[in-house]
């Protein structure tokens, strides 16, 4: 089974990559972006014996820093 | 007994053989160098530092993979006894990603990578770590790092400047740390983080040795022999 963890910056956390890539993508004559945050995708392949619980205690102590980030778990069939 | 340190080597450590070069000619006694790899420390310890570089090709998060290395455990056990950790650059990384320090260290502000010399502020000169320096003294000392760019929610930051655990303060805007944070104490004082490198100011030769009283106020504070 694979798993999706999606990390993303909190809300009030500066990004200077999402800045970046936004000025890049104004500089490229797309119009109309107000706002541009880079994240970051974790996939996973686990088996059935890997629970909520443990995908939860992964990012809580390594995949995402809980001091800038948030995350969010995605089983994908 | 004569003072002991010791220098982790993480792979893609790159400032640790500078380190244990200062340590040695500012503190003297014996300096072990230890493999990341490593569950324990060798015993009776002083002083532990951290050093600069890439652990892990900063992959994930600068410091990350490092903080969950074998022998950090162990250097979290001989923090909480009260051995002086020292940090610098991705050792201060390590130390927040650890959560042996607060807050974390961010991309730059202005992207780049900045490597140059940078003017500081001594904000506490009461800590084991800075205590040969003047209240307030200007000093000046290399940064390089793509990653020092300090946060922290503003909370932690009122704790952390009530606590006088502001250790140094850029004297200039470097990387768009919050409140120009450069470096950071525990709550026990015995803890210290710094993205500039004091290990890179220690003699004339190097272009200045404003760096040079951090390994002394250690020494000096743990009152051990040389």
């Amino acid at each position: 089974m694979k798993v999706r963890i999606h990390v993303s910056l909190k809300n009030g956390v500066l990004d200077p990559q999402g800045r970046a890539i936004h000025h890049a993508l104004d500089g490229m004559g797309f119009a109309g972006i107000s706002d541009v945050r880079a994240g970051r995708l974790i996939e996973l392949e686990v088996d059935h014996t890997v629970t909520d619980e443990a995908l939860d205690a992964m990012c809580r102590n390594l995949l995402a820093n809980m001091v800038i980030e948030n995350y969010r778990i995605e089983r994908v069939a | 007994m004569a003072f002991t340190a010791a220098v982790i080597t993480f792979p893609g450590s790159n400032c640790d053989r500078d380190l244990a070069v200062a340590i040695e000619q500012v503190c003297g006694g014996t300096v072990h160098r230890v493999w990341h790899g490593d569950a324990a420390l060798p015993a009776g310890l002083d002083f532990i530092a951290l050093p600069g570089g890439f652990s892990y090709g900063d992959y994930l998060r600068s410091g990350a993979m490092a903080a969950r290395s074998p022998v950090m455990r162990a250097v979290i056990d001989e923090a909480a006894r009260g051995v002086a950790v020292l940090g610098v650059c991705n050792g201060f990384q390590v130390l927040t990603e650890a959560g042996l320090l607060p807050g974390a260290l961010m991309r730059n502000a202005g992207i780049r990578f900045v490597c140059r010399e940078v003017p500081l502020r001594v904000e506490n000169n009461q800590s084991l770590f800075t205590a040969r320096y003047g209240a307030g003294q200007r000093i000046v000392i290399p940064v390089a790092h793509h990653d020092g760019n300090f946060f922290a929610d503003e909370e932690t930051l009122d704790r952390i400047e009530g606590e006088g655990r502001v250790a140094f303060r850029y004297d200039e805007p470097v990387n768009g740390s919050q409140r120009g944070i450069a470096g950071v104490l525990n709550a026990g004082g015995n803890v210290l983080g710094m993205m500039p490198h004091p290990e890179r100011m220690i003699e004339a030769a190097q272009g200045g040795s404003d760096g040079r009283a951090l390994f002394e106020s250690v020494l000096a504070g743990l009152n051990v022999a040389a």
